[in-house]
């Protein structure tokens, strides 16, 4: 029965869904993990970098994409639809300041990329975007915000999350550790970020990319040299955790 | 009536305009600033017709941005001067040409400090120095007795005020205050607004001696 309804997707099947944007977020369980925090003075994006062919570049910040100075955005799925998305973001980016003198709002840009998607869901002989983003920045005001998109054109607005592969067991996580209290630190937002993306990903700074940004400063690559040294307190935090465990017994 | 002044000094532009925005005969407002920001080290200033020069000025900034945000670098000065006058350019041949003339002062790492003179008919120049309006007729000759490669900053203001000086002097649309920036490696600096030098009144001799007989008298 479903072979039937996922040849265009304006159609709808009889029990109500829109095969071509299911398929959709299947792609997306498919890409590699991203993790999106969002503390009260910064905001953490984390992805998972695949590992390279032995005789291929290694290019940095391939999933991270900087949609204007005050935005950022990862996603997980397709990477080619995903530059046709960011490179319509900027442009609206820099189009909204020519228009209104003021930086876009994450609340604008989310709802205008996840408006560009949703168009894509109705449209006649085009397929939806294969792809999920983790959309952080600052307001003018200074306030932080993560959003999250989907292949669907929905978007919502997060304290923490994760797109991709095993995105739930990372939410899972995120669920268990973030509080209101582990906000308010700078360090802690960005641990559990890592922490979160160590659930999914092999331990070490090669196999992962950071990024913070702070209310009116660039959006900050983390070196492996820093990524190393959280890891390394992490590690060491788990081994007291299971020391005292230890002891309690 | 507006003058734009630009110099090249050694590893910076200066860029000076008249801060006078007026409409017909009356001065609108005293204290305009005419120079817009294209990136951290590149400024625009520009002079001509009133909405096009904010339009124009406005939309070649913000896509010089974009360049950014795709890229990851900013443009350097010598690619921007060439996106601005193809636009100039392109645009000329339209409906809805924009007449707008302007200079842009720029620094980069590989060439260093540059300054390009565009007028609205789209074509461009690299000048040591260069000025648009009325005041080039009177400022020109100041710059080619004075201007020498490789000035400091104070040599080149005190070449600015000279000139301002003699636009003040001859000139006879009263452009009393100019705003002056500076581009060089560590961006983008305001210097303080620059106004002529006040002379002290000068006395006709004659009026001297008339006093002398008449307090004799």
């Amino acid at each position: 029965m479903t072979a039937t309804y996922d040849r265009a997707i304006t159609v709808f099947s009889p029990d109500g869904h829109l095969f071509q944007v299911e398929y959709a977020q299947e792609a997306v369980k498919k890409g590699s993990t991203a993790v999106g925090v969002r503390g009260n003075d910064i905001v953490v994006l984390g992805v998972e970098k695949k590992a390279v062919a032995k005789l291929q570049e290694d290019r940095t910040v391939r999933k991270i994409a900087l949609l204007d100075d005050h935005v950022a955005l990862a996603f997980a799925g397709l990477t080619a639809d995903a530059r046709i998305l960011i490179n319509r973001a900027r442009i609206e980016c820099q189009s909204h300041k020519l228009t209104v003198e003021d930086p876009v709002t994450l609340e604008y840009i989310t709802r205008f990329i996840a408006q560009l998607k949703q168009k894509y869901t109705q449209s006649n002989g085009r397929r939806p975007f294969g792809l999920s983003t983790l959309i952080v920045g600052f307001d003018y005001d200074g306030t932080p915000h993560l959003y999250q998109t989907d292949p669907s054109g929905t978007h919502f607005e997060w304290m923490a999350n994760a797109i991709g592969r095993s995105a739930k067991t990372v939410r899972e996580f995120l669920e268990k550790h973030y509080t209101p209290e582990l906000a308010t630190s700078d360090k802690e937002t960005i641990k559990l970020a890592l922490k979160a993306l160590l659930e999914v990903v092999q331990s070490g700074s090669k196999n992962m990319e950071v990024a913070v940004m702070k209310h009116k400063q660039p959006l900050k690559i983390l070196e492996t040299e820093e990524i190393d040294k959280l890891i390394q307190e992490i590690e060491q935090e788990k081994e007291e955790e299971a020391e005292k465990k230890k002891k309690q017994k | 009536m507006e003058c734009l002044i630009g110099i090249r000094g050694k590893d910076f532009v200066l860029l000076a305009s008249d801060s006078v925005a007026g409409r017909s005969v009356v001065a609108m407002k005293k204290d305009h600033d005419k120079m817009f920001q294209l990136s951290s080290k590149l400024l625009m200033a520009v002079s001509g017709e009133g909405g096009d020069t904010v339009q124009f000025a406005e939309y070649i900034a913000k896509n010089i941005q974009l360049y950014r945000m795709r890229n990851g670098y900013d443009l350097s000065t010598k690619a921007a001067a060439s996106f601005t006058r193809r636009n100039l350019a392109d645009y000329l041949r339209s409906s809805t040409p924009y007449m707008v003339n302007l200079l842009i002062g720029g620094h980069d790492d590989n060439d260093g400090a540059d300054l390009y003179y565009m007028d609205y008919l789209g074509s461009m120049v690299n000048l040591p120095f260069a000025v648009h309006g009325y005041g080039s007729f009177f400022t020109l000759s100041i710059m080619d007795r004075y201007y020498k490669e490789d000035m400091t900053k104070e040599q080149t203001l005190a070449l600015l005020q000279r000139c301002i000086d003699e636009i003040h002097e001859r000139f006879i649309v009263n452009l009393n205050s100019f705003k002056v920036k500076i581009i060089d490696k560590d961006g983008i600096h305001v210097l303080k607004d620059i106004r002529p030098t006040t002379k002290p009144p000068v006395e006709a001799e004659g009026t001297q001696q008339q006093q002398q007989l008449m307090d004799t008298a």
